[in-house]
């Protein structure tokens, strides 16, 4: 008996051990993405893989597809010249500040709400598009709105997602499921998992133009301004990216891109 | 090491620590009565009976556990039947689980002197009798051992409840990280609450595995 | 269910693909694993006093967590101590200091069960440690281990599926991606996975199989 408390205190103190080995706060003022890129000649963009309308891998083809990648290649047209020179690499909500802060990604651009909490730990651009959270629900459900989601019910949401957080706060009754993406989160939906799928009204339009059997109900409850994400201290190339924004939206490449992919 | 993440979040680790226990409790009762069938089917002299039982342990030894916890997740839901992701998981932990048992379970009853089912037969009994009095009874005294392996991966594999929203530690790791923007202490406290687990169940094991090799 | 729409050429490919990248991450993962697991192993074997000591604990530690925490933790956690790394190297990393601690365990035991009296007689003819350990030992504990590492070469395969957490482009992943479109696709994909794990799985398990046969 001694033996079994002695070995297991030892391993826990060997994690501890792992705990206090001094911890460096990523992040700031790190290696020149810039340089980079130009080095590389071309840009390695973080896209969503599972958010139909913005970005989509189609099993079929195997290529990605929507409002965020031709915004990315509308954006290596005026940085480098050449709209072909992006490289696409795959993010989840809970996967995008890791990877830009390995140098995995040069910048992110995948439906991410600019946050205070996030300006914490990356360099976000100006709003390139602007979402709302909202509802999406099977036709004829009793939920009409965020008021529904009372005690019994669930939504469904996506981990490390700001809409999984805001959707406590905003229905605190409601029991909150969460999932590593929004394929998962939307299959869950369908199966029957929850009551609401929770998250920005331009993904959740992208939901139902996919299955019509599924609409969004009771307008948005929040702001979700998104930006293109990069690791922080990167202030030359924010400013490089919102130059092309700006360049864009005066082209009007913008809403020729907009009108493309955003019906509603 | 922060602290405070634990405390803060206390109510969640022991909740998840709770559903972790649920699930892996109720999978090894369930995983333990349908090896012990599958097991006693793969030896039956009845040989449809025989291949089932093989063809139960070969296919799902091989697959992952994630794959049947999807299954029952979301494959059933896509049919009509409804589990939420605690019962979903540890169905799936039940039954991956169970293909190994199956398996320590049928090298026991090898490990019966076939001397003992003669004897028991010529005394009267029936094959069935004989079985599960005479051969299962000292068969599973033989795996005890093995079968507190099996327990440890299966309080290690319902982890894979994190995935399908299954309540468990994992799972309210990922909401504490969520919120309290730190990864590294929220899962070295996680870390802890497994091993709390699973540290004595293996030293439990490696006690019972030297007392049987001297008893033999 | 839809099992003709979910079938289609270009869903196979898809998954195909993935597949490419499972089992070129459980290659890479197992020949590393199998280098530092053996060295492990070695260390402890040679009872250097302090290190074997502090091998034994990690070792223990890491055999008992659930290796879905390894790969979180490996990916997500260590960032933040300044270890970053791309998800496919993450992967590997998590998987390989996973299954070396499993194949130190099942060295280190062929090793201990090679019997003593042959270490002494070579020693005493003349051999030092390392020549015993290469000459004597070795080949025959090998042997005996090959059965166990294709075991856990399976087991290595099935949990590559886990790295879908990370969203490593592996099988699972893709088939989440292709079921992801209709709900009538769920169970066809499932089934289709299913297969594929488990014709590579059992494959290798027959291997290991006629190898333990040869060996008796």
């Amino acid at each position: 008996m001694k033996r079994f408390l002695k070995l297991t205190l030892i391993s826990i103190l060997a994690v501890m051990m792992l705990g206090a080995c001094g911890k460096e706060k990523v992040g700031g003022g790190a290696k020149n993405v810039d340089a980079k890129i130009k080095k590389q000649d071309k840009i390695i963009f973080g896209v969503k893989n599972d958010t139909r309308l913005f970005g989509y891998k189609n099993p079929s083809t195997g290529k990605v597809e929507g409002f965020d990648i031709d915004l990315a290649h509308a954006l290596a047209k005026e940085m480098l010249g050449d709209e072909n020179k992006v490289e696409f690499k795959e993010v989840t909500s809970k996967t995008r500040i890791p990877m830009l802060n390995n140098g995995e990604v040069d910048a992110v651009i995948a439906t991410m709400t600019i946050s205070e909490e996030r300006k914490k730990e990356v360099d976000f651009t100006d709003v390139y598009f602007q979402a709302g959270q909202s509802l999406l629900v099977k036709k004829g459900s009793n939920i009409k709105g965020i008021e529904d989601l009372k005690k019994g019910t669930k939504a469904l949401a996506v981990k490390g997602s700001t809409s999984a957080i805001n959707i406590r706060e905003k229905a605190p009754e409601t029991q909150v499921l969460e999932f590593e993406n929004y394929g998962e989160a939307f299959t869950a939906l369908k199966s029957g998992k929850g009551d609401a799928l929770t998250t920005d009204d331009a993904i959740l339009y992208g939901m139902a133009d996919e299955d019509p059997d599924y609409e969004l109900v009771g307008g948005t409850f929040t702001e979700e301004p998104y930006g293109i994400a990069v690791k922080k201290g990167n202030t030359a190339l924010v400013d490089k990216l919102n130059k092309a924004l700006k360049a864009v939206k005066d082209s009007g490449k913008y809403e020729e891109i907009k009108s493309k992919w955003i019906k509603h | 090491m922060d602290f405070s993440i634990l405390t803060d979040n206390f109510g969640l680790y022991l909740e998840g620590f709770k559903n972790t226990i649920i699930a892996s409790v109720i999978a090894l009762v369930s995983s333990f009565f349908l090896g012990v069938i599958v097991a006693v089917m793969r030896i039956s002299p009845v040989k449809v009976l025989n291949w089932l039982g093989t063809g139960y342990v070969e296919f799902f030894r091989n697959i992952p556990v994630l794959i049947i916890t999807f299954f029952f997740y979301f494959g059933l839901a896509s049919i009509g039947i409804e589990l939420d992701g605690l019962k979903a998981g540890t169905t799936a932990l039940s039954i991956y689980t169970s293909a190994f048992i199956a398996e320590a379970i049928r090298a026991g009853i090898m490990s019966v002197p076939k001397g003992q089912m003669e004897a028991a037969r010529s005394s009267g009994l029936s094959y069935n009798q004989s079985m599960r009095l005479i051969i299962l009874p000292q068969a599973i005294k033989i795996v005890i051992p093995s079968l507190g392996n099996q327990f440890i991966n299966l309080v290690k594999n319902s982890s894979i409840l994190g995935v399908v929203a299954g309540l468990d530690l994992m799972y309210q790791a990922d909401l504490i990280s969520a919120r309290a923007f730190v990864t590294f202490d929220v899962y070295l406290f996680v870390a802890m609450f497994y091993l709390v687990l699973t540290i004595p169940l293996s030293l439990g094991v490696h006690y019972l595995e030297k007392r049987l090799a001297r008893s033999h | 269910m839809d099992f003709a729409g979910a079938y289609s050429a270009g869903h196979l490919k898809f998954l195909l693909k993935g597949f490419g990248v499972t089992l070129e991450v459980a290659i890479i993962s197992i020949i590393l694993s199998f280098i530092i697991g053996g060295a492990i192993a070695t260390v402890r074997y040679s009872r250097i006093t302090f290190i074997s000591s502090l091998l034994a604990v990690i070792v223990e530690t890491i055999r008992n967590l659930p290796l879905l925490l390894i790969i979180f933790f490996t990916y997500f956690a260590l960032p933040e101590i300044g270890l970053k790394m791309p998800i496919t190297a993450a992967a590997i990393t998590a998987l390989t200091l996973f299954e070396s601690a499993m194949l130190a365990e099942i060295i280190r035991g062929g090793l201990n069960s090679i019997d003593k009296g042959q270490i002494e007689a070579a020693r005493s003819s003349g051999l030092n440690f390392i020549q015993t350990l290469r000459y004597i030992i070795l080949p025959q504990a090998l042997r005996r281990m090959v059965p166990p590492i294709v075991s856990q070469f399976i087991s290595l395969l099935k949990d590559t599926s886990l790295a879908v957490v990370i969203a490593l482009p592996e099988l699972t992943h893709n088939a989440q991606i292709i079921y992801g479109q209709k709900n009538s696709y769920v169970i066809p994909m499932l089934i289709m996975l299913a297969l594929m794990y488990f014709i590579v799985n059992f494959g290798l398990s027959q291997i290991a199989r006629r190898l333990e046969l040869k060996r008796v």
